[in-house]
Order: structure tokens, then C-alpha cells, then sequence
């Protein structure tokens, strides 16, 4: 999978950082760090979320000062720090990642928007800002109709603008902020070609992501980040994503089949002959008390479709779901949440948790009814849910009162789940449950998963990362254009083949 | 043509619309379809198509001014006044006091806004309440008729009479009206100023990474609305031969809703200035029309209001949205 790029060892860097140290309040945030870039080349910088990508990041592009002693080297200059114009000056790109677009204005002006910005006032020329986009798209083997607001095209081809807006600064450092968090994985595809035509046009990039096998598939060398400190440099070949995680977190992690029988449990859900036209057809499945069922297949296959009609979200053209035996029709998701069907949404971060809410007014929101006492709610009883929760969970938070928006990931997503066994689900389906979430804290997530089934719940799993559904499933369903085209116990299977239908 | 029709989608339903009502009045009326009634229109809708542009460049700036049309009245009283100190002046002077008037009067909102981090709306419904309070207790609710001849002597600047015996006539307001409008559409799309102004609407943290000045923003999109506030004032005053304090009171309503008729999103980074003036249009066209037909005119605000919702919704709804049966494709992700 290693395609050659122009990065030869032994060359002398593009960047090179040393003794970098930043202190937030009391708190350091870079020890010492020191982060070379060769030329053309393209480098993942990992670790997990707070361990200090993201102000080494800004550290390079000026907008954090580090403190004294620092020694930052480009291109032959050596400086002190950086501000954010010399960084743009120097050709240091940066694409964030909520990408910084504008979507209601077209997408030649989101490539060339530097081109109405400046000290002086003046006509806008709207060919040169359209020959200007055409040409930075076409660098990067994309057409796109220029002319249209950006809001017309997906995430994937947002993120393809965000980058080549990147190029026309003339480029010759790109920093790459999660760039496939959204992408399904054809996208993510699409978009690692990009950045290897960029590579070999002579453009260093430095790529931050969660996704560990899109890192080994996409880097010459990876730089690894723990509390702050340099773990370590390592050339990408050879490295194993296992490897990686344990560098990451300095733990170890054994990832080995949870897949246990579950054949003589009594059947939760029966789902026969779901349909709704243009989204899945004829689905059937059935899932067991104390069952996880994995359901996987790339963005756009019906999945999250699926999860939502079974949460009483839309409405199945045809076919029945029986849970517990009794055929159930939902009108909306209430009746659904009322028979014992719990759906954690995809989109953590804007539909499933309210994130300046408090972490309590979070948990209990599904299950208001249960901490009413003569009427009104009550606080004695919030809490006490919440603390229960809590615990079991494991969640780590300071006081239940703070807003959601201050736990990480991992964390998050535990109150997500809590919120929803707060409601006594009989079925709790999770929809890629591990997005944002550091690598450590998935394991984490994981375990919980499969003490909520060995609890007797019955759980579909949803994720677009094979290994996830093969490792924590009983059983791996493959979903393709909306209907279950395969069935696998991964006991008997090898994750390879499974991949290897699912990304075919 | 396609893509046209896809980035002009309100402008083409707001022409549908206004095609559609033109049809149904001109059968059931017989002076509605006549030259000489569409540029008694264009008279009429002048200066609220002033007001519109002005409120426009505000909305895509991402804010709201609930204070303009008393500003633009405050202008017009102390217009007055000032005139009546330097001894009458003339169209040029009278211009410039209430231009620069009005641009004060917006800047005092951008201040309030940028400075002080009020949100806008909260900020201009106060200054909207100082500006009338102000004016109220100063001018005791009197009104000024003694303007100078200047400045109530109807200017016509083109007229003819048509074989049916009707006039059209072009009158100042209505040099006046095109001239803001030509100047605001180059502002906001031919200036990098007004495309900062979008941008700056539409993600103002995007904006601000790139180094925008958003203080500037404020102050060029406030001013700019104060600027056409004062102008419009002072034609209405033309307009209506007498400064009247509460005359425009009220006007800001009416004006929001043809603005954000005519495509403009009260989030910000969206409007443009043909739907802004097709926006006024279809307001005005429907109240002639009623007046026309007769229709009591306590009845025209509700009708008003009826259109309003219909043609939103029209041009905010896809139509498999609307036929809930027929089309099923486009639910879903």
C-alpha cells in the first residue's frame, strides 16, 4: 500500500522544532518537544486527544508563542516563534477542522477568498477568482462547478475546497486537522490520493487523525505525542496499528473476538422484510437477548436508515418488527423509546447530547417521567440517577453540574450512553459509537458495551470500521446499497475477508 | 440556466408570484394593467425599496436593525431643523445632513453592537425606543409643514402622456431609489468590502481567522443602513410634503418582512438585491391591487400577511415537500 513519495532519508528538514515548551496555566502543555518535517513528505503526528497535537500545531502556525528558549527552523530562517503571517508568508497551511468555510458563498470564492481580503478596498475580479479556483482544483484531480454555493456539495467535497484553498496560498507545508472524521471510506480513498498527489507535487503534509489504518496506509514517518512529550519518531513501515495505540496511550492493548454463542436466547428483536424504497429493502434480522449484532457497510448503505426506522424516525414502507414477540408499528420515536428502544445517534457532538447543558440535565433528558416525584422533578432524584449512572459507567467528571462541552470524548460518550439505559432499553442501538473518541477511551467504550450485553441487553452495533463490529459483535452483518448482503461469525471468519467484501 | 435557476431559486418564485398576482389583478381590475399604475408603484415603493437595500447589507452581515425607520424619522425632523438654521439650502446640502445624520445615528448600533457585545437585535430595539422616546418628547408630537419649496415641489423628471389619457411620470424618489439600489448591489458584490460583509455573515469565525476586521463590518453595514436611512427619510419628507415624528413608525416591520420575502436570511451571508426589491414589489403590487379592487383596507394587512407566508414557504420548500405523496426520494439522508 506504500506508494513512493519524494521524501528521501537523510534530506535536510523543511521544519525542525526543538526545546518546545508551552505552559497553560500552570499546566504544561509541550515538554520539550522537538518535530522535524522533511520536504514533500507526509507525516502523521499522533496521540490522543490533550496530549498536545493541537498546540504544537498552533505553536508552528504563530498563533501560540512558546516560551523562551525555542529554536524553530524552516527553510533555512530560524526563529523564535512564529505569528500567523509569517506562518502564511513561510507557505505554512493549516485546514482545521471545522474547515472554516463559507457556505453560502460560491466555491470559487471559498478557494480564492484571500482574494478579497487585504489592507485596501477594492473591485472584486471575479474572473481571476475563478481561474484561480479552477486551477487549484485541478492540481488536486477534482472538477468542481465553481459557480455553485458551497452548501450544495457534501462534507467530502467541503473538505476537498478547504484543501485546495490551502494550495493557492502556495503551500509547502500542510497541516491536516482530522480531515476524514466525516468521510465514508471511498471518500477517505479519494481523499489520501489528494494528499499523495500533494506529496509528490513537493508539498509536505502533516496529517493528524484518529484513524490508525488510514495513517499507516498515508505516512512515510510518524511523530508520537503522550501528556505532552515526544514519544518518539517512527518510519511508518513496519508499524502495526497495535504498535501504535500502545505508544499512544503507553498501555497495551490484546484485541481479541468477543464473540460468544448466543443461539438459545430468547429473540428481543425480529425485524422481517423491512422496507422503505431507496433506502433498505427487505431487511431481516433478528437479535437475542444479551446479543450484540455488528452492523457494518460503507456511509450511504442504509445503516443509519435501518437504525433510525427501528427507532421510530421514519417510517418502513413494508415488512414488520415484532420485539419480545408483539409486532410494534411506531408512530415516532416516543412510542419507540416507550417499547424499549434506545438509538444513540452518529452525530454525538449536535444531535445526541446538549453540550451546554449540564452533564445531569444531559443524562436525565430520555427519561424525565422516572425522577418526577408529585409531579415535578425533582433534584434528589436526579441526582441520584445521575450518580448511579455515573459509576456504573465510570464516567470521570468533576461535578454533575458542569456542561457536557467539558468532558472529552470518551467521556461524552459514556453520558450519551447513561442517557439512554437511564430509559431501561430492552435494544440499545449504538451508531459508530467510537467517532471522536481517542483510541484508549474505545477500548473503554467497548468493555461497557459488553457488560450491557452480558447484563441481557440486546445491542446493534453500527460502524463503518470493520475491525470494530468483528472484535465486539456476536455476529458482523454487511450492509450494501440498502439491503444485508452478508452474514458473518467472526469465530469462524478472518477480519480479511470481511474487509475485503465491505471495501470491495 | 440550471444552475441559474438553482443559486436564484427566491428570486424566480418572488417573479413567479408577482407574474401570477399581476394576471389575477389585471382581470379583476381595469386600471391595474396600465403603464401608468406601474410607475405610480414604483413612486410609491421608493422609499421603502431605499430602506429595503439598506436593511439588506445589515441582514448579511449577519444582524438586525429593528431602529432604522425611527432613525430615519429623527433625521428628517432635525434635517429640518438644520435646514431651516443655514436658511434653506438646497437638494445637495439637505443630502448630506441627512445622509450624514443617518450614518451616525447607524453607528451609534454598531457601536453598541461591537463595543459592548449587545446582540443586535436587543441593541436596536433599545435605540429604537431612545431615538422615538427622544423625538416624541422634544418635538411634543408636533409636526413641521413649513419645508422649503425646494423640497415639496414635486420634481418629475420624465413624463408622457400615453394614447389611453393616462401619465407616467418619473419622479425624483425614484432616481434616488435606483441609485441606492445600483450603489448597494455594487457594494455587496462588486467590492471586496461586501463580500467580506458575507463571508463575515455567513461564518464569522471563519472570517476572523482570515483576518477580517470585524469591527469594520459593523460600523460599514450599520453606517451603510444609517446612510440609506437618512436618505430614504428625507424623500418620504419630499414625498409627503410635511415631517410627520410618528409617520414611519411601524415601517421597520414592513420592511424586515419584504427584505427577508426577498431571500434574505436574518442568520446572515444570504440576500441579494433583486429579491430585496422584488420583495418590496410584491407587497406593494398586492396593496394596490386590493386598493384597486376595492378591498376595505382593514383587510389589507392580513392579506399582506397571508402572501408573506405563502411565498416563504413557497420559496423555502421543495415542492415533493409540499406533495407529501408524490415524491419520496429526497427524504432521509
Amino acid at each position: 500500500m506504500h506508494q513512493a513519495t519524494s521524501a528521501t532519508v537523510g534530506e535536510k528538514p523543511l521544519l525542525s522544532l526543538r526545546n518546545i515548551n508551552m505552559t497553560f496555566g500552570g499546566i504544561k502543555a509541550l515538554k520539550n518537544v522537538s518535530f522535524d518535517v522533511l520536504p514533500g513528505e507526509v507525516h502523521c503526528l499522533a496521540g490522543e486527544n490533550g496530549c498536545g497535537k493541537s498546540t504544537l500545531i498552533k505553536v508552528i502556525t504563530g498563533v501560540y508563542r512558546p516560551a523562551d528558549g525555542a529554536v524553530i527552523e524552516y527553510d533555512g530562517e530560524t526563529y523564535s516563534h512564529m505569528s500567523p503571517v509569517t506562518a502564511q508568508d513561510c507557505g505554512i497551511q493549516v485546514i482545521w477542522q471545522d474547515l472554516a468555510l463559507f457556505p453560502e458563498m460560491s466555491v470559487a470564492e471559498n478557494i480564492a477568498f484571500h482574494e478579497v481580503v487585504g489592507r485596501r478596498p477594492r473591485l472584486v475580479d471575479y474572473g481571476r477568482i475563478r481561474r484561480i479556483a479552477i486551477d487549484a482544483l485541478a492540481r488536486l484531480g477534482v472538477t468542481l462547478d465553481v459557480e455553485l454555493p458551497l452548501k450544495e456539495y457534501a462534507i467530502a467535497q467541503r473538505q476537498i475546497v478547504a484543501i485546495a484553498r490551502a494550495l493557492v496560498g502556495e503551500a509547502k507545508l500542510v497541516f491536516m486537522d482530522e480531515p476524514t472524521a466525516s468521510l465514508t471510506q471511498s471518500e477517505t480513498d479519494h481523499l489520501l490520493d489528494i494528499v499523495r498527489t500533494l506529496s509528490a507535487s513537493g508539498v509536505a503534509v502533516v496529517f493528524v487523525s484518529h484513524r490508525l489504518a488510514e495513517v499507516l496506509e498515508i505516512s512515510n514517518r510518524i511523530t508520537v505525542l503522550r501528556d505532552g512529550a515526544l514519544v518518539g519518531v517512527y518510519p511508518a513501515g513496519g508499524m502495526t496499528q497495535s504498535r501504535i495505540t500502545e505508544l499512544m496511550t503507553g498501555k497495551t492493548f490484546d484485541q481479541h473476538v468477543r464473540a460468544r454463542p448466543r443461539d438459545d436466547h430468547p429473540v428481543v428483536l425480529d425485524v422481517r422484510g423491512l422496507t422503505r424504497p431507496g433506502q433498505f429493502e427487505n431487511i431481516s434480522l433478528t437479535v437475542r437477548r444479551g446479543e450484540t449484532v455488528g452492523i457494518t457497510g460503507l456511509l450511504g448503505a442504509g445503516r443509519t436508515e435501518l437504525a433510525l426506522a427501528l427507532f421510530g424516525m421514519l417510517k418502513p414502507a413494508a415488512g414488520s418488527i415484532r420485539i419480545e414477540g408483539r409486532e410494534v408499528r411506531f408512530g415516532s420515536n416516543r412510542d419507540a423509546i416507550k417499547a424499549g428502544v434506545a438509538y444513540l445517534s452518529e452525530d454525538r457532538l449536535s444531535l445526541g447530547l446538549i453540550q451546554p447543558q449540564s452533564i445531569a440535565d444531559n443524562l436525565v433528558i430520555a427519561s424525565l417521567r422516572k425522577i418526577l416525584s408529585g409531579g415535578l422533578l425533582s433534584d434528589d432524584r436526579k441526582r441520584g440517577l445521575v450518580s448511579r449512572w455515573i459509576a456504573d459507567l465510570g464516567v470521570r467528571i468533576g461535578r454533575q453540574a458542569d456542561a457536557i462541552s467539558t468532558l472529552s470524548g470518551g467521556n461524552q460518550q459514556r453520558v450519551a450512553i447513561a442517557k439512554w439505559l437511564a430509559t431501561d432499553p430492552k435494544i440499545l442501538i449504538l451508531d459508530c459509537p467510537t467517532v471522536g473518541v481517542d483510541v484508549g477511551a474505545r477500548a473503554g467504550i467497548f468493555d461497557i458495551v459488553a457488560k450491557l450485553a452480558e447484563s441481557g441487553l440486546a445491542i446493534i452495533l453500527i460502524s463503518d470500521e470493520v475491525p470494530e463490529v468483528y472484535f465486539n459483535a456476536d455476529r458482523v452483518l454487511h450492509m450494501a446499497q440498502g439491503r444485508i448482503v452478508g452474514s458473518y461469525d467472526p469465530r469462524q471468519t478472518r477480519l480479511e475477508e470481511i474487509e475485503a467484501a465491505v471495501y470491495a | 440556466m440550471r444552475s441559474l435557476i438553482r443559486t436564484h431559486a427566491t428570486e424566480f418564485s418572488l417573479l413567479a408570484v408577482i407574474v401570477a398576482i399581476s394576471t389575477v389583478l389585471s382581470f379583476a381590475t381595469a386600471n391595474f394593467f396600465s403603464l401608468g399604475n406601474a410607475f405610480d408603484l414604483l413612486n410609491i415603493s421608493a422609499v421603502n425599496i431605499i430602506f429595503a437595500v439598506g436593511l439588506l447589507v445589515v441582514l448579511i452581515a449577519g444582524g438586525i436593525d429593528i431602529s432604522f425607520a425611527v432613525a430615519a424619522s429623527v433625521v428628517q425632523y432635525c434635517t429640518a431643523i438644520a435646514l431651516g438654521w443655514i436658511g434653506g439650502g438646497g437638494w445637495v446640502s439637505g443630502l448630506l445632513i441627512a445622509g450624514s445624520l443617518g450614518i451616525l445615528l447607524g453607528c451609534v448600533n454598531a457601536f453598541l453592537i461591537h463595543r459592548f457585545r449587545i446582540i443586535s437585535i436587543v441593541a436596536t430595539i433599545s435605540t429604537f425606543n431612545i431615538y422615538f422616546g427622544l423625538l416624541m418628547f422634544f418635538t411634543r408630537g408636533v409636526s413641521i409643514y413649513n419645508l422649503p419649496d425646494w423640497l415639496t415641489d414635486r420634481v418629475i423628471l420624465f413624463e408622457h402622456e400615453m394614447p389611453d389619457g393616462t401619465w407616467i411620470e418619473i419622479t425624483l424618489p425614484v432616481l434616488v431609489m435606483v441609485i441606492c439600489v445600483v450603489a448597494t448591489w455594487a457594494l455587496i458584490t462588486r467590492t471586496t468590502i461586501g463580500r467580506q460583509l458575507y463571508a463575515f455573515g455567513d461564518n464569522p469565525e471563519g472570517a476572523r481567522r482570515f483576518g477580517i476586521n470585524i469591527g469594520a463590518m459593523q460600523f460599514i453595514a450599520f453606517g451603510w443602513l444609517g446612510l440609506m436611512a437618512g436618505i430614504g427619510g428625507l424623500i418620504q419628507a419630499h414625498y409627503a410634503q410635511e415631517v410627520v415624528p410618528n409617520a414611519l413608525y411601524g415601517r421597520e416591520l414592513d420592511v424586515l418582512a419584504a427584505v427577508v420575502l426577498g431571500g434574505a436570511r436574518l442568520g446572515g451571508g444570504k440576500g441579494s438585491v433583486l429579491g430585496c426589491v422584488l420583495g418590496v414589489l410584491l407587497i406593494s403590487i398586492t396593496q394596490n391591487g386590493l386598493n384597486l379592487m376595492g378591498v376595505s383596507p382593514f383587510a389589507f394587512k392580513m392579506i399582506v400577511g397571508a402572501i408573506i407566508l405563502i411565498a416563504i414557504t413557497l420559496s423555502n420548500t421543495r415542492i415533493e415537500r409540499l406533495l407529501p405523496f408524490v415524491g419520496q426520494k429526497g427524504g432521509g439522508r
